[in-house]
């Protein structure tokens, strides 16, 4: 993991000072709502529905199990003793108080954290494919880029006052596993016919009221050029974006209506006076930032694990949660393991302070100490020993943290909609926590396999719901709560923006609506090998639609 | 408005033209870019300083060529919200090699001062309680993570070349009493690495 | 015009507040002055405006109301959580200090 330098302290401690010191004038009444509000955003702070809320940054998805213990304590310090992990990876607390703020932000410095540009027309947290660094299919490890791409970006003078929020994403596989084709800038990692690792760059994703994919600007982007890369896309954006009407301001609506040659042309001019200049990546600062994420001491293991076989054929849960919720690691006997928080019928990505401090207690013993975040607001254990699997099972059933769902039909994301969010039209986790309980039988669920499903509670799509395989959108009509479902949207290498069905469901209709979905799928696929997205990119919207349509 | 340069209050010498009529004034005037345009051959002939006045969509490609001709670049800011001036400042500086003043005008936070200061702004049109909050803005940081239009050594670079920290704040272009650290010898082409 | 009231979120805490009839703010509706004709909203938004500038609520707005049995009901979904707190979680918010 990266660790700060006393340059890293300096700089976190001077911008809780600063922001104590903006708060002291907000109160004191010497800044004005509109002059504090760019401010406190650029320190996470939003103002939600019943209180504020502070979205407190975890670059790339990574923590030690020191840090997520003092997210526990903070949640219980200082908000209602719970937090909630989010689409980029970020930690959200929904009740803390504007005089506690300063305090907590220095709580969260002690231990190399910070809630800095999580909000704000700026440089958001970049986020990457949870199982960077360990993963089998692994390129090249995600992290050490987005650790680079953090520093660059933080309170970078030029572009803290965007015409809008900006999103970058890093995968290291083949696979897209970080959501790269939604994002203003998506970065896939690729190495050429030498080897050297570089990225193919997209530009121009985005959900919310226009959904589009990124369109790819450049092919083969070489690692020293990463920075200087992103300085020319972003000074072109900032200069050109829209800034008349906030629902035109990302980078999405600016490719569109550029075209992506000419955008990619516009880029690339203003990169040709800087690419030599001083964002060059020398190889040895790459190497640097490489060995902060150096491998752990992993035992030399034997990849085949005959105690996990036996075991799993002894125990039917433990064996649905081997398939489901652990994926093959890159080192011989070490797996990537998946903590789900997605209980039947709770609420999706939500834990309790005494969940954050079982898992940090469960990455010290079973593992290295370091837990990520994933998109999918579950979190995961990158490396844990196949003959521990079992015992750590265990350990999570004890602390109700063992649910087998990993990207099955109850791994549901869910935002937190109008229970929570200001810009909310409908509730979006009571439908979640519905659907959750109708698919909560385990053998159904293994049995339907791996579909995702996404629940957003307004147009800005937090919850990706474009592309999910079964997307629901919440909207408002009459005053009552309706859900519009959208069918085939993907997240990964294949990204596809989901089809809506038709009109959409009342809130008493929309888990069974799903249902329907689900069924005509098991009706219709090839076996059990299909997958949902394979059997709808096969046999199309028609089946779905007519049943939902003829039975509701 | 106070106007700030190098950290200090001035009186400004500048007249702001804003039509025809007001070209045949002499001293210190600054123009704005469609004024420029339309009556460049009278202007270009002008005995006296001129400045040039960009509204925030018009960027400093407009008038690249003419630079040597202004002492004075001043760039809009209608909302502190519309950050496009930043860019064009780091390329007035940094592409353009301009080196005469450039002074922020319209709309900007004292919590922006530290950013238009890195960019290469080195006059602000600020109002009463910026201008009160000077010290306080440009002293929170010591050290920044990226390059950019200031002088100062990003952090990469003082890791690199074992630059301490500062122990206070010198990102003013001409501050007398703080002189900048002394740069490190080959590093002109890496200076952010 | 329908019954209207004025809400908004205090600046320390970010909860919810009511303007009342007093002019000043109170956590709970039952409290809140209610408007029956656009003159008395007129007063109320002038009185909540001058608030906001002051500092101390922030982003006040006017919102539907019934009365029942002479208490201010909101007619919204998005108002009525407002007076109660998550519905997922009725151990938080002002629903719970109630119940």
């Amino acid at each position: 993991m990266y660790r700060y330098d006393e340059f890293d302290h300096t700089f976190v401690t001077q911008r809780v000072e600063q922001f104590r010191e903006q708060v002291a004038r907000r109160i004191a009444g010497e800044l004005t709502e509109d002059e504090f509000k760019p401010l406190r955003l650029m320190n996470g702070l939003y103002l939600q529905l019943h209180a504020y809320m502070l979205r407190v940054a975890i670059p790339y998805g990574t923590l030690s199990s020191r840090q997520l213990r003092r997210l526990g304590t903070i949640a219980r310090r200082y908000d209602r003793g719970y937090g909630h992990f989010t689409t980029r990876q970020n930690i959200q607390f929904n009740w803390p108080t504007l005089k506690d703020v300063p305090d907590i932000l220095a709580d969260l410095a002690a231990v190399e954290m910070h809630a800095i540009q999580t909000s704000g027309n700026c440089i958001r947290n970049t986020t990457a494919d949870a199982t960077a660094g360990v993963a089998a299919d692994e390129v090249a490890d995600s992290r050490i880029y987005c650790e680079i791409i953090r520093q660059w970006s933080t309170l970078h003078p030029e572009f803290s006052f965007l015409p809008r929020k900006f999103k970058i994403a890093v995968t290291g596989s083949g696979r897209d596993r970080a959501v790269t084709a939604a994002h203003d800038i998506g970065l896939r990692l690729k190495r050429d016919a030498d080897g050297n690792p570089g990225f193919e760059v997209l530009v121009g994703g985005g959900q919310g009221r226009t959904p589009v994919l990124a369109v790819t600007i450049r092919d083969f982007l070489p690692e020293r050029h990463l920075l200087s890369y992103l300085e020319a896309i972003l000074r072109v954006y900032n200069q050109l974006g829209r800034r008349d009407n906030i629902y035109k301001a990302r980078i999405k609506i600016l490719v569109r209506e550029t075209g992506r040659d000419e955008f990619a042309r516009l880029v690339e001019e203003e990169w040709a006076h800087i690419r030599d200049g001083e964002l060059r990546l020398p190889d040895d600062e790459i190497e640097r930032i490489r060995a902060y994420f150096a491998p752990p001491p992993y035992q030399a293991l034997d990849d085949a694990c005959p105690e996990l076989a036996v075991q799993r054929a002894g125990n039917r849960a433990f064996d649905a949660w081997v398939a489901s919720n652990v994926e093959a690691h890159k080192r011989p006997g070490y797996a990537i393991v998946t903590i789900s928080l997605k209980p039947h019928g709770g609420i999706p990505g939500d834990a309790s302070a005494e969940q954050m401090e079982a898992v940090a207690d469960l990455a010290d013993r079973y593992g290295f100490g370091e837990i990520r975040v994933t998109y999918k607001q579950n979190l995961l254990l990158p490396d844990v020993r196949k003959g521990d699997l079992f015992a750590l099972w265990q350990a999570l059933v004890a602390a109700g943290l063992a649910t087998a769902n990993s990207h099955r039909v109850t791994d549901i994301i869910a935002c937190p909609g109008l229970d929570y969010c200001n810009l909310a039209n409908a509730r979006a986790i009571p439908v979640a926590q519905a659907i959750s309980e109708r698919f909560a039988d385990p053998e159904r669920e293994q049995t339907i396999g791996n579909v995702t499903v996404n629940i957003s509670g307004c147009i800005n799509a937090c919850a990706h719901h474009h592309v999910a395989n079964i997307g629901i959108l919440g909207v408002d009509k009459k005053g009552k709560e309706f859900y519009q479902v959208t069918l085939g949207g993907a997240a990964d290498e294949n990204a596809a923006i989901g089809d809506i069905v038709g009109p959409a469901f009342d809130e008493d209709r929309i888990a069974g609506a799903v249902e329907t979905v689900v069924d005509v799928y098991l009706a219709e696929r090839r076996g059990a090998d299909e997958p949902f997205i394979d059997t709808y990119r096969r046999i199309g919207l028609k089946p779905f639609k007519e049943k939902l349509y003829a039975a509701h | 408005m106070p106007l700030i340069k190098n950290g200090a209050r001035l009186q400004d010498p500048w007249f702001a033209a804003a039509t025809e009529e007001e070209l045949d004034r002499s001293g210190p005037m600054l123009v704005p870019l469609a004024l420029w345009q339309e009556h460049r051959d009278r202007l270009v002939d002008r005995v006296g300083p001129i400045g040039i006045r960009l509204a925030s969509h018009e960027s400093p490609a407009a008038i690249a060529d003419d630079l040597d001709r202004f002492d004075l670049v001043a760039l809009e800011f209608p909302k502190f919200t519309d950050g496009r001036a930043f860019s064009y400042a780091r390329l007035l500086r940094e592409r353009h090699g301009f080196t005469g003043e450039i002074r922020a005008i319209g709309h900007v936070l004292r919590d922006q001062i530290a950013f238009l200061l890195r960019c290469g702004f080195d006059a602000f049109d600020l109002d009463e309680r910026a201008a009160a909050g000077w010290q306080a803005a440009t002293g929170a940081f010591t050290a920044w993570y990226q390059p950019a239009a200031d002088a100062d050594a990003p952090i990469p670079a003082r890791r690199r070349y074992a630059v301490p920290a500062r122990t206070s704040v010198s990102v003013i272009r001409s501050d007398p009493v703080q002189p900048p650290a002394p740069e490190p010898a080959s590093c002109a082409a890496n200076w952010a690495y | 015009m329908p019954n209207t009231a004025i809400t908004a979120n205090r600046l320390a805490d970010g909860f919810v507040i009511y303007l009342t009839a007093d002019g000043g703010w109170s956590e709970s509706l039952a409290d809140a002055a209610v408007a029956t004709s656009n003159d008395e909203l007129d007063a109320l938004q002038a009185v909540a405006e001058r608030a906001a500038r002051a500092g101390s609520v922030i982003g006040p707005y006017a919102f539907d109301v019934e009365t029942d049995a002479g208490r201010p009901l909101p007619r919204g979904r998005r108002e009525t959580l407002r007076t109660l707190g998550p519905s997922v979680r009725t151990d938080l918010g002002y629903q719970a200090a109630r119940s």
